[in-house]
């Protein structure tokens, strides 16, 4: 598609500037501009692309820290291993779980907070300063003080409901718990990037359809929704690769017991815990595909990638 | 300018070469008293300049204190030169090749007096690797007023117990249900004291009629009045803290809620005996806890520092750490010294159990199992007392043979 775009762009606007034109000043310009970046590219390069390959090659290994004379290629093995177990498709379920009531939660919320925060006279700053705390919080703070709300001992949660049993003892109750944290973490960043989307529309469109007599339901829906469908594709897309890496709520809060052990965890454990390098890496690199997917399914199934406004047009 | 400054900072925290007293650094938790610490000092200066103990504090969880040491043996780090390991971990390390082997010579010296239950932990195949320090073991403690009679077994307390709950009395049993490492201890004792096994020296899982009946007693537990309703999230510090507040009658704990009782103001109700036994008529063997130290396998240092290990563990800093640290010693005699029976009432339980004790699992994949066991028990109240001894069995198959994925 790019390139397409590219070469039947170019005759258009690039002959004025092609050939004579590109003078010695804007070639060295271009060199220099190279010789800045380059160096941050290489490293991003280095940073980025390394670990990954490492990952992927370690994975086609039996490697294990505690026993590094047994290290073998085994090709793909690791990855039968991981994709045949039963705990792997919990863990996926899990997080789908987790990923999919999370965001779509946060996504009304963020819109309700958006809407607050644009719409809002006087202490503009103040509400968005305020809204933002919970973002601003470190995430393993959050947890601890979740984990704590919830903790039939010493919490105000099983006190304010009357519970006699222990709300963290049992999965429903335990993933309730793990999302409540993560919204109220995350709806912040959400209505802030949704913050972004709802500046895009004009008030004229508003003004227009209130004359023709459009209530304010189908204002929002036909018309703000739609011009900032770009801005909330990528608020989701952002937040579902975030909650599909789900690991710090979970950890603090029972380390994966309950049934609310995510991908993230296995990975954890199967790498930190049991120094498993090999098949620890075969879940890291399934991870990364399964997160890739996501990106693709947005960028591309749902136009997440286009610039904003472009789709309305 | 800068380049000679480096230099000689790099230098300096060598403190190696040439002249000068060895720098030995020590990895280990964070032990609050400050009693390893004096030990540390007291042991550098009676080297005579020969080595300079430098402390180096991990994590306080176990777990935690395993990663970060484990990343930098792996790397063949030579910076640490003793490290603190939980008695759980010497046949990993040991495998690994992370830690040295104790010279025959000094191994006896050693271990000499110690009780057997921590020359067990640090010995992997015969050898020795690693001086006990302190070690550790759960009691069973309860209100004396109202249990006047502690319970013998397991049976015994949980009938106790919800007789206590018929009576409208505070009833519960504390013990640590979460899915962590303490489930394992807790399941570990039941099964050794019913006189069976997990794995064998050989690295063969042997679960049978003992991990059935172990199982069954705490899903038992688990599904009786008698459980607290946050056994299966409760931890050490949870059980101390539910005891404390009188909703409990009976608690599984280590000794450090002993001196807490005390600070909350119910030591005179608190009562202590021998961990509950599985089979009538037998001794418990509990699982113990504790840490020994070891000398790194990438030491530069590895004479001065077997000898500043023999320093730390002498009965004298065992003494203070138990005093002061609230350490269990390891060594046998301390256990009749006047100052510590004075703090420790219950000193001739705590040597009984260490000395006919119980040990969790040791193998190399030990990391594995324990994840196994947990995985499989949590939680006590799912657990399918028909089922479980083959669940156990795959899954720790899995775990030693440490290519799938638990």
């Amino acid at each position: 598609m790019s390139t397409g775009v590219a070469t039947a762009e170019q005759p258009a606007a690039v002959p004025p500037a092609r050939g004579q034109h590109l003078t010695e000043r804007a070639k060295s310009e271009r060199r220099l501009a190279a010789m800045l970046v380059g160096p941050a590219a290489i490293v991003m390069v280095l940073v980025t692309a390394y670990p990954i390959l490492d990952a992927v090659i370690l994975s086609l290994q039996r490697s294990d820290l505690r026993f590094p004379n047994a290290t073998k290629f085994i090709g793909l093995s690791n990855y039968g291993h991981v994709l045949s177990a039963p705990v792997w498709w919990q863990d996926v379920l899990h997080t789908a779980i987790i990923t999919v009531i999370s965001v779509g939660i946060q996504l009304v919320l963020g819109m309700l907070l958006a809407l607050a925060m644009h719409r809002a006279i006087f202490g503009r700053g103040a509400v968005r300063a305020i809204a933002l705390v919970p973002y601003g919080i470190v995430a393993v703070v959050a947890a601890y003080s979740w984990q704590y709300a919830w903790s039939l001992n010493s919490g105000w949660i099983p006190k304010l409901l009357g519970l006699t049993s222990d709300p963290l003892s049992h999965q429903f109750t335990t993933y309730v718990a793990i999302i409540i944290t993560e919204i109220w973490k995350n709806t912040p960043f959400m209505a802030l990037l949704l913050l972004a989307g709802l500046a895009l529309v004009p008030d004229e469109l508003h003004e227009a359809a209130r004359v023709d007599g459009a209530t304010t339901w189908q204002r929002f829906w036909r018309i703000t929704v739609p011009l900032m469908k770009p801005a909330i594709l990528v608020a989701l897309l952002f937040r579902t690769l975030d909650a599909f890496r789900i690991f710090d709520t979970i950890y603090i809060f029972n380390q994966g017991a309950q049934g609310t052990e995510s991908i993230s965890m296995l990975n954890y454990s199967t790498l930190l815990n049991r120094l498993n390098l090999g098949l620890g890496s075969a879940v890291s690199v399934l991870l990364f595909l399964l997160v890739a997917l996501i990106a693709f399914v947005f960028i591309k199934g749902f136009g997440a990638g286009a610039a904003p406004g472009a789709e309305a047009r | 300018m800068f380049g000679v400054a480096l230099a000689a900072l790099i230098l300096a925290s060598c403190g190696s070469s040439g002249k000068g007293p060895a720098t030995l650094n020590w990895y280990v938790f964070p032990e609050p008293s400050g009693s390893f610490a004096t030990a540390a000092a007291n042991c550098s200066k009676a080297s005579g300049g020969k080595y300079q103990i430098k402390i180096n504090l991990l994590s306080t969880a176990s777990d935690q204190q395993r990663v970060s040491l484990v990343r930098r043996l792996a790397a063949g780090d030579s910076s640490i030169d003793i490290l603190a390991m939980d008695v759980d971990w010497t046949a990993e390390f040991a495998t690994a090749k992370w830690i040295r082997p104790w010279p025959a010579a000094m191994a006896a010296q050693e271990t000499n007096g110690d009780l057997a239950g921590p020359i067990a932990t640090a010995t992997w195949r015969g050898q020795l690797y690693a001086g006990p320090i302190n070690s550790n073991t759960e009691l069973l403690w309860y209100r004396k007023d109202l249990v006047p009679n502690p319970p013998k077994t397991w049976d015994e307390m949980i009938t106790d117990a919800i007789a206590l709950a018929k009576q409208g009395k505070p009833h519960y049993i504390e013990e640590q249900g979460a899915q962590y490492e303490g489930l394992v201890v807790w399941f570990n004792s039941l099964v050794d004291s019913a006189g069976g096994q997990i794995v064998t020296s050989d690295n063969k899982v042997v679960v049978g009629p003992s991990t059935k009946l172990a199982a069954s007693l705490m899903h038992r537990l688990a599904t009786s009045p008698a459980a607290d309703p946050s056994l299966n999230t409760d931890k050490e510090d949870d059980a101390r803290v539910s005891f404390e507040k009188g909703t409990a009658a009976f608690e599984i704990n280590y000794p450090f809620v002993w001196p807490a009782a005390a600070k909350a103001g119910i030591q005179s109700k608190m009562g202590y005996a021998l961990f509950p036994t599985v089979t009538p008529g037998t001794d418990p063997k509990v699982s113990i806890g504790g840490y020994n130290l070891a000398v790194s396998a990438y030491s530069k240092h590895p004479q001065e520092a077997f000898d500043a290990i023999t320093c730390l563990t002498q009965p004298a800093n065992q003494v203070r750490d138990a005093i002061k640290g609230g350490l269990a010693p390891v060594s046998a005699s301390i256990y009749d010294e006047p100052s510590i029976a004075q703090q420790y009432p219950f000193h001739a339980l705590l040597k009984a159990q260490i000395q006919h004790y119980g040990i969790r699992p040791t193998t190399p994949a030990y990391a594995d199992v324990s994840l196994a066991i947990q995985k499989a028990l949590s939680p006590t109240s799912s657990i399918q007392p028909n089922t479980v001894v083959t669940t156990l069995r795959d899954e720790i198959k899995k775990a030693l043979s440490s290519g799938a994925l638990l």
